[in-house]
C-alpha cells in the first residue's frame, strides 16, 4: 500500500520548499510474540501471557527511565519506531543504549508502527506533531490489544496525563511507570526510578525546614535563543568545560571565539555545569579576574583535603599546580576568568562512587534522601532518594543525573546499581575500570567466532606463501618481563662474513588473524589497547591470540612481521628489509636472564654472544640517540609482589631498569622509527604517527622553578640542551639525578598519536626520542595502533590492499583520537589500580620512609617517596587553624620554618615520614602521611 | 544517518531488495510516433519518440545504418525547488549520451540506413533514479513506435548503504553521497549496455550491488513486457480484431 507523505520544509538559508516522500505501509510488519499464530514468529522475541503483560511504553518514560529499562526485571516490553525515532532526536545516547538493549538477550522488541498498515496514522488538521505522535502510541497499543485478542495482556506505559486519560477512554490499559513498578513490589526497582521534578521541588520544601532560607542558589540558564543571537554577537563563548581534576572548584573552557583559556572559579559561576558539557560562557569585567580566586579558596573549605597519590607521570596527569597562581599575581589579569550563562549540551552520564555517610533514620525501609559523593571528584555531590538506605551506605554504587534545579545546590539523580562493598578489591577494581570507561566485558562470540580454530600450527600454505620469507633457521630469541605471556617482539643477531650485523626484530603477525571489516577487529579497535592492572590485564584481543597463535614463544613456530636491518659494528644501518616471515624462537628469556647471560663471563654459547654482541649495538644507538638529545627521563614505577593465593600485594618496591631492558628498548625503538619512514614515504597523507609535542616554557615553569630555589639552572631551550643541563644536575644526594629528571618528566605532555595528513612534517617530531618520526609497531598485541601500522607497512610492501578505512581521513583522524582516549586511560586506570594496591598494602603495615619535599604549601608540604612511587600532602598545622600556626612558609625560597626556628625545611630535602591507612569515616580508609622527625 | 533500520526497513518503509511501486502509460504524446510515461514511485518520465525519418542535417548522414539522437531534459517542476533548468548543460548531456548509448545497442539500426530516430526524454518529477526511469522510459516510447529492436533495454540502480545493498535509491538514499551503481542490461540476451557508478566500492562488494541492480533490471523487463502485452491486447481490442 502506498501513501506520499508531503510537508513543507524551511532550509538553512531560509528558503521554503515542499518535500514530498513516498511512505510505503506494509502487511509483513509482525507482532513479536512468539505464540502468535497469525504472524510469523520467526524473529519473535515477546513472551506473551497473563501474569506478566507486554508493555508499550512511551517517549518520555524511555528518556527519564532508561536506567529502570535496562534493569533485567523490565521484560517483554514492544518499543514502537515512532518511540525510538522520537527519542533519537531527543537524545542520542539514550537511543544507544535503548540499541543495545534490543540487540541483547532481553525481550523487546520494535515493532515499525509507522510502516504497518494498521497502525500508520495521519496527521490530522489542527493536531500537533506531539499529539499525532502519542495518538499512533495509542493506536499501536490498542492493534496489540486486538491482535492478541486476550492471549496477553497489553499495558500501555506513559506518565503523560492527558494521554493516559485518552487511551483508557479508547479501551486501553494504561498505568503509569510509577505505579506498574510499585505493582511489581521491588524496592531496588523504585530506587531506579527517576522522579518527576515537580515532586522534586516539593520535597526540597519539606527538607528544609527553614523556607526563608530558600533561596536561588544559581542563577538561571538564558534561553537558548538569546544564547545563540549572544554567541553571534560576540558576547558569549562556546565551547567544552573541562574541570580540573584536583581542584573541582575550577574550571576551564577552551573557546575559539577567543582563542584562549576561559577560567572559571567556584560552582556558582560553573552555574550548575558538569565536566565535559558544552557550555556558553560570558566573560566577568576585568576588575573581577583575579577577585574570583579568592572567593573560590574561601568556597573550598568545605571540601576534603588532598589525598595520596601516586607520582604523575607527566604533565597529563599531574595537578594544574596551584602555586601557578602565587606567580600570577601580576599575570592574573591574562587570563580571562567568566561565568556559565547556559548549558549547550549535557554530558551526564552515571558515576561511580558512594554516598556520604549519615545517620540511619528511625524507621527503615522509608524513602531517605541521601548525597552520592563521586569517586570522580570533578563531579559535585548528587541529591538521590533510596529506600534501601542501610544497604547501600557501605557499597559502591552506580548513580545517573537526572536533573539540576536552579534552587537546589546539588543536582538530583537515581540510583542505577551496587557495584560491591566499598574497599573491596574487586569492588574497588571494577570502579577503577568504571571510571575510565574500560570495557573489561567477555569478548562476545561473535568476536570469538573469528578466531583461527586451536589448537593452530603454522600451515604448509604459510609456508609456500610467496610473500612470507622462511626465517625459522635464525637463533631468534625473545627478552620480555619474567612471566610475560603475550610475546609479541623478539630479536636475532647474526654477524655476516663481511664484519658488518644482519639484526633482526620480528614481531607477532597479529593483522594475519585480525582482518579488518571484522567483529574481531572493530572489537579491537573499540578497546584500542590492552590494560595492565596491578593484579589482571584486561585483553584487547582474545586470549588464544594473545597468549598462543601470536606469543612468540620458544620453540614453536609463529608468524612474524620482520625488519632486518644489516648494520656496521658501529651500529650503521646499511640496508633496512621489511617481510613476513616464518620463525621459530629457540628461546624465551626474560631481562634477569638476559642480564645474568650477559654478565656471566664463563657463558660462550651462541645465543649468550648474540645477546653480547647486540648489546653492544644496542648501547651505541642509545649513545648516539642520547647526543641528537633524546631525554633520559625518569619514572616513580613501582611493582608489586601480588601474593598468588589472595592476591593481596606482599611487597612494593620500585621497578629496576637493567641494561638488557635498556637494549631491547633500543632495537624496538630503532624498528619503530624505520617503519615510520617506510610509512610516511608511501602513505604521505594516511599514516598512523605518534608524536611527542615541545613543551612550552610554561610547561616547564615548574621545574625551573623548583631548580632555581635549589640553585640549579636548566636551560630548557631544546631537547639536547636540557637533556645536557639534566646530566649536569648532579648533587651530593645520589637520588638527586633522578629527583630532578622525575620533576622534568611530569611537566610534558604525553606523546599522542595522529593521523599524518592532518598536521605539517615539523610537527611531526616526537620531542622525547628526538625523533623526526615515530610510531608503534612492535606490539600489536596489546596495541591497536601498532595492528593499524602492520596493515599500512603491508600495503607498502604491496602484500595486501589498503583496507578503505585509511581512504576516509576523518574516519581515521577519529580512530587516532579514540586509540589516544584508551591509551590514556589504560594508564589512568593502571595508576589508580596501583594506588589501590598500595592502599591495600599499607592497611596491615604503617610504616617509616625516606621522602623528598616537592613542594611547599602554606600549611605542610607535598612530599614523594621514593620507595613506594607515592606523593601525598604533609600537613604541619591542624586544618583548623589555617594560615597561621607556629609554621612560617617562605613562598619565594621555597622553605618553610618553625617559628622558634628549630626546624626548617626546604625543597628536595629529605625527611622521614611515617604512612599510615586512617579510616576518618566508616569504611573510608586512605593513606595518611605525618612527619616522623 | 540510517538508511536502513535494524528492523530493515527503509526511510520509506521499502526493504533493501525492494523496488518503488512501478506504474507506465503508452502513447501519452499523441503527435509522437511513439510515446511512454514511465513512473517509478515519485519518479515520473516523460519520453517521445520521432522516427524514423529523414535525416535533418545533412552532414550526420549515415549511409549504413540510422542515426540515433537523444535530449534529455529536466522539467523545471521536476524538483522541490523550482529552477530554471538551462539546457545542455553538462549532467543533462552526459545523461543524453548514456540513454543514446543503451538505446544504440538495441536498435536494429543497420536496416534504417539514411534515416534518423529521434528520442526526447523528460523528467517530469525527480525522486532519484532518473536516469534509470529515462532508459526504461525511452525503451517503452521506442517500441510504441514499432521500431525494429533486438530487445528491450531496461535499467536499475541499486546502492550500498549502512553496509547493505539497496535496490532502487530514492533521492534521499541517492544525495547520501553513497555509492550509486546504474546498470542497464538486455534481459534476454543477457548482456549489460549501460554500466555506471559514483564515489567508490569495494571490488567483491561492487559485484553483489551490481548483480541485485541486475535483478533489479529484470524485473522491471517483465513488468515491461506485460505493459507492452496488455496495450497490443488492447490495440487488438479496438481494431475489432
Amino acid at each position: 500500500m502506498l501513501h506520499t507523505k508531503s510537508f513543507v520544509k524551511k532550509s538553512r538559508a531560509g528558503k521554503i520548499t515542499k518535500v514530498v516522500r513516498e511512505h510505503y505501509l506494509r502487511d509483513d510488519i509482525y507482532c513479536g510474540a512468539s505464540d502468535c499464530k497469525l504472524c510469523d514468529s520467526k524473529d519473535a522475541r515477546l513472551t506473551a501471557s497473563h501474569a506478566s503483560p507486554i508493555l508499550v511504553i512511551d517517549t518520555n518514560v524511555v528518556l527519564n527511565q532508561i536506567d529502570l529499562l535496562e534493569n533485567p526485571a523490565i521484560e517483554d516490553v514492544v518499543l514502537l519506531s515512532i518511540v525510538l525515532e522520537e527519542v533519537k532526536n531527543k537524545n542520542l545516547s539514550i537511543y544507544n543504549r535503548l540499541r543495545a538493549l534490543c540487540n541483547s538477550s532481553k525481550k523487546f522488541f520494535v515493532f515499525s508502527n509507522e510502516h504497518h498498515k494498521d497502525t500508520y496514522v495521519k496527521q490530522m488538521e489542527g493536531e500537533t506533531k506531539n499529539d499525532r505522535n502519542d495518538r499512533a502510541i495509542r493506536v499501536a497499543a490498542q492493534w496489540y490489544q486486538t491482535h492478541l485478542s486476550g492471549a496477553a495482556r497489553v499495558l500501555l506505559i506513559t506518565n503523560d496525563r492527558e494521554n493516559k486519560r485518552k487511551a483508557v477512554e479508547e479501551g486501553i490499559c494504561a498505568e503509569t511507570i510509577e505505579s506498574y513498578v510499585k505493582s511489581l513490589g521491588r524496592p531496588d526497582l523504585l530506587d531506579q526510578l527517576v522522579h518527576p521534578s515537580t515532586e522534586d521541588v516539593n520535597m526540597e520544601e519539606v527538607e528544609d525546614l527553614r523556607p526563608s532560607k530558600r533561596k536561588i542558589i544559581y542563577s538561571e540558564h538564558k534561553p537558548m535563543s538569546e544564547i545563540t543571537s549572544g554567541l553571534h554577537r560576540g558576547i558569549y563563548h562556546q565551547g567544552k568545560l573541562r574541570v580540573n581534576r584536583y581542584n573541582p572548584f575550577e574550571a576551564y573552557v577552551g573557546s575559539e571565539s577567543i582563542g584562549d583559556e576561559i577560567i572559571i572559579y567556584g560552582r556558582s559561576n560553573m552555574n550548575r555545569a558538569f565536566d565535559g558539557d558544552i557550555v556558553a560562557v560570558e566573560l566577568l569585567p576585568k576588575d573581577q579576574w583575579h577577585e574570583e580566586k579568592s572567593l573560590a579558596i574561601a568556597e573550598e573549605e568545605d571540601d576534603e583535603e588532598e589525598g595520596v597519590h601516586l607520582v604523575p607521570g607527566s604533565a597529563d596527569d599531574a595537578p594544574r599546580t596551584t602555586s601557578q597562581c602565587e606567580s600570577e599575581t601580576t599575570l592574573a589579569s591574562s587570563r580571562p576568568s567568566g561565568r556559565v550563562i547556559g548549558v549547550i549540551k549535557r554530558n551526564w552520564h552515571s558515576y561511580c562512587g558512594s554516598l556520604e555517610p549519615m545517620p540511619l533514620p528511625a524507621g527503615s525501609g522509608g524513602v531517605a534522601h541521601a548525597l552520592f559523593v563521586s569517586k570522580d571528584r570533578r563531579v559535585p555531590k548528587i541529591r538521590i532518594q533510596t529506600r534501601q538506605l542501610e544497604n547501600l551506605l557501605d557499597k559502591r554504587i552506580i548513580v545517573a543525573v537526572d536533573s539540576w534545579d536552579c534552587l537546589s545546590r546539588y543536582p538530583s539523580g537515581h540510583y542505577v546499581r551496587t557495584i560491591g562493598e566499598i574497599g573491596d578489591r574487586d569492588t574497588e577494581t571494577e570502579v577503577v575500570l568504571i571510571e575510565n570507561d574500560i570495557n573489561s566485558r567477555p569478548f562476545s562470540s561473535q568476536v570469538l567466532a573469528c578466531l583461527p580454530p586451536l589448537p593452530w600450527s603454522v600451515s604448509p600454505e604459510d609456508l609456500s606463501n610467496p610473500i612470507r620469507q622462511d626465517l625459522r633457521h635464525l637463533r631468534v630469541f625473545s627478552v620480555d618481563p619474567p612471566g610475560c605471556k603475550d610475546i609479541d617482539d623478539t630479536l636475532h643477531c647474526t654477524a655476516l662474513p663481511n664484519g658488518n650485523f644482519e639484526v633482526g626484530v620480528h614481531i607477532a603477525d597479529v593483522t594475519n588473524f585480525v582482518h579488518p571489516g571484522t567483529p574481531l577487529d572493530d572489537e579491537a579497535s573499540q578497546r584500542g589497547t590492552s590494560v595492565y592492572l596491578v593484579e589482571r590485564r584486561i585483553d584487547m584481543l582474545p586470549k588464544p591470540l594473545t597468549e598462543d597463535i601470536c606469543s612468540l614463544r620458544a620453540d614453536v613456530e609463529r608468524l612474524a612481521f620482520s625488519v632486518i636491518w644489516e648494520m656496521t659494528p658501529e651500529a650503521d644501518i646499511i640496508s633496512t628489509r621489511y617481510t613476513k616471515s616464518v620463525i621459530k624462537s629457540s628461546a624465551a628469556l626474560s631481562y634477569i636472564e638476559a642480564q645474568a647471560r650477559m654478565d656471566d663471563s664463563r657463558l660462550m654459547d651462541p645465543l649468550t654472544t648474540d645477546l653480547r654482541n647486540m648489546n653492544v649495538l644496542a648501547k651505541i644507538m642509545r649513545q648516539r640517540r642520547i647526543e641528537r638529545g633524546a631525554l633520559t627521563l625518569a619514572s616513580a614505577e613501582v611493582k608489586f609482589q601480588i601474593d598468588t593465593e589472595t592476591h593481596d600485594p606482599l611487597d612494593i618496591g620500585m621497578y629496576q631498569i637493567r641494561e638488557a631492558n635498556q637494549m631491547v628498548e633500543e632495537f624496538m625503538l630503532a624498528a619503530n622509527v624505520s617503519v615510520a619512514e617506510k610509512i610516511l614515504k608511501e602513505f604521505p597523507l594516511c599514516s598512523l604517527l605518534r608524536r611527542h609535542p615541545t613543551p612550552t616554557r610554561e610547561m616547564l615553569e615548574p621545574l625551573l622553578r623548583t631548580a632555581a630555589a635549589v640553585g640549579l639552572n636548566l636551560d630548557v631551550s631544546s631537547s639536547k640542551a636540557l637533556a645536557d643541563s639534566l646530566d649536569s644536575a648532579v648533587g651530593n644526594d645520589p637520588y638527586f639525578n633522578k629527583l630532578i629528571r622525575i620533576l622534568a618528566t611530569r611537566c610534558m605532555t604525553q606523546a599522542v598519536y595522529f593521523c599524518s595528513g592532518d598536521l605539517s612534517p615539523p610537527e611531526y617530531l616526537h620531542y622525547g626520542l628526538a625523533s623526526p618520526l615515530y610510531t608503534h609497531f612492535t606490539s600489536p598485541i596489546r596495541r591497536y595502533a601498532d595492528v593499524i601500522v602492520h596493515r599500512l607497512l603491508a600495503a607498502s610492501l604491496g602484500i595486501y590492499k589498503l583496507p578503505t578505512v585509511f581512504q576516509d581521513r576523518p574516519q581515521l583522524t577519529s580512530i587516532a583520537d579514540n586509540l589516544n582516549y584508551r591509551h590514556r586511560n589504560a594508564q589512568m586506570a593502571s595508576r589508580a589500580s596501583v594506588e589501590l594496591h598500595t592502599v591495600i598494602f599499607f592497611r596491615k603495615r604503617p610504616t617509616d620512609a625516606e621522602a623528598r619535599i616537592v613542594k611547599i604549601r602554606a600549611n605542610g608540604f607535598i612530599v614523594f617517596v621514593p620507595k613506594y612511587g607515592i606523593e601525598g600532602p604533609v600537613y604541619l598545622n591542624q586544618k583548623s587553624e589555617k594560615g597561621g600556626g607556629e609554621w612560617f612558609v617562605d613562598e619565594q625560597e621555597q622553605k618553610i620554618k618553625k617559628m622558634d626556628g628549630t626546624l626548617s625545611f626546604s625543597v628536595l630535602q629529605a625527611v622521614n615520614i611515617h604512612l599510615e591507612v586512617v579510616e576518618p569515616q566508616p569504611n573510608r580508609p586512605k593513606l595518611q602521611l605525618t612527619l616522623h622527625i | 544517518m540510517e538508511f536502513v533500520s535494524p528492523e530493515g526497513l527503509r526511510l520509506d518503509g521499502r526493504r533493501p531488495t525492494e523496488m518503488r511501486q512501478i506504474r507506465a502509460e503508452l502513447g501519452a504524446v499523441a503527435k509522437a510516433d511513439g510515446s511512454a510515461v514511465f513512473e517509478m514511485g515519485n519518479t515520473k518520465v516523460v519520453a517521445a519518440v520521432y522516427g524514423p525519418r529523414e535525416v535533418q542535417n545533412r552532414s550526420q548522414l549515415l549511409n549504413d545504418q540510422a542515426l540515433v539522437r537523444c535530449e534529455y531534459s529536466m522539467a523545471n517542476f521536476s524538483t522541490g525547488d523550482r529552477m530554471r533548468k538551462p539546457k545542455g548543460d553538462r549532467r543533462s548531456t552526459e545523461i543524453s549520451l548514456v540513454i543514446r548509448q543503451a538505446m544504440e545497442s538495441c536498435i536494429m539500426t543497420h536496416l534504417m540506413p539514411r534515416s534518423q530516430i529521434d528520442i526526447f526524454v523528460q523528467v517530469l518529477q525527480a525522486d532519484g533514479g532518473t536516469r534509470s526511469a529515462c532508459i526504461n522510459a525511452a525503451s517503452l516510447a521506442l517500441a510504441d513506435a514499432g521500431i525494429p529492436m533486438r530487445e528491450i533495454v531496461t535499467s536499475c540502480s541499486a546502492g550500498y548503504l549502512n553496509s547493505t545493498p539497496l535496490l532502487d535509491l530514492n533521492y534521499v538514499e541517492d544525495s547520501a553521497g553513497g555509492p550509486d551503481v546504474t546498470v542497464g542490461i538486455l534481459p534476454k540476451l543477457d548482456k549489460v549496455t549501460l554500466l555506471q557508478m559514483d564515489s567508490k566500492l569495494p571490488l567483491d562488494i561492487f559485484e553483489t550491488v551490481m548483480q541485485l541492480a541486475t535483478e533489479g533490471c529484470k524485473a522491471i523487463a517483465k513488468e515491461l513486457r506485460e505493459i507492452l502485452l496488455d496495450n497490443t491486447k488492447q490495440l487488438e481490442f479496438r481494431r475489432g480484431g
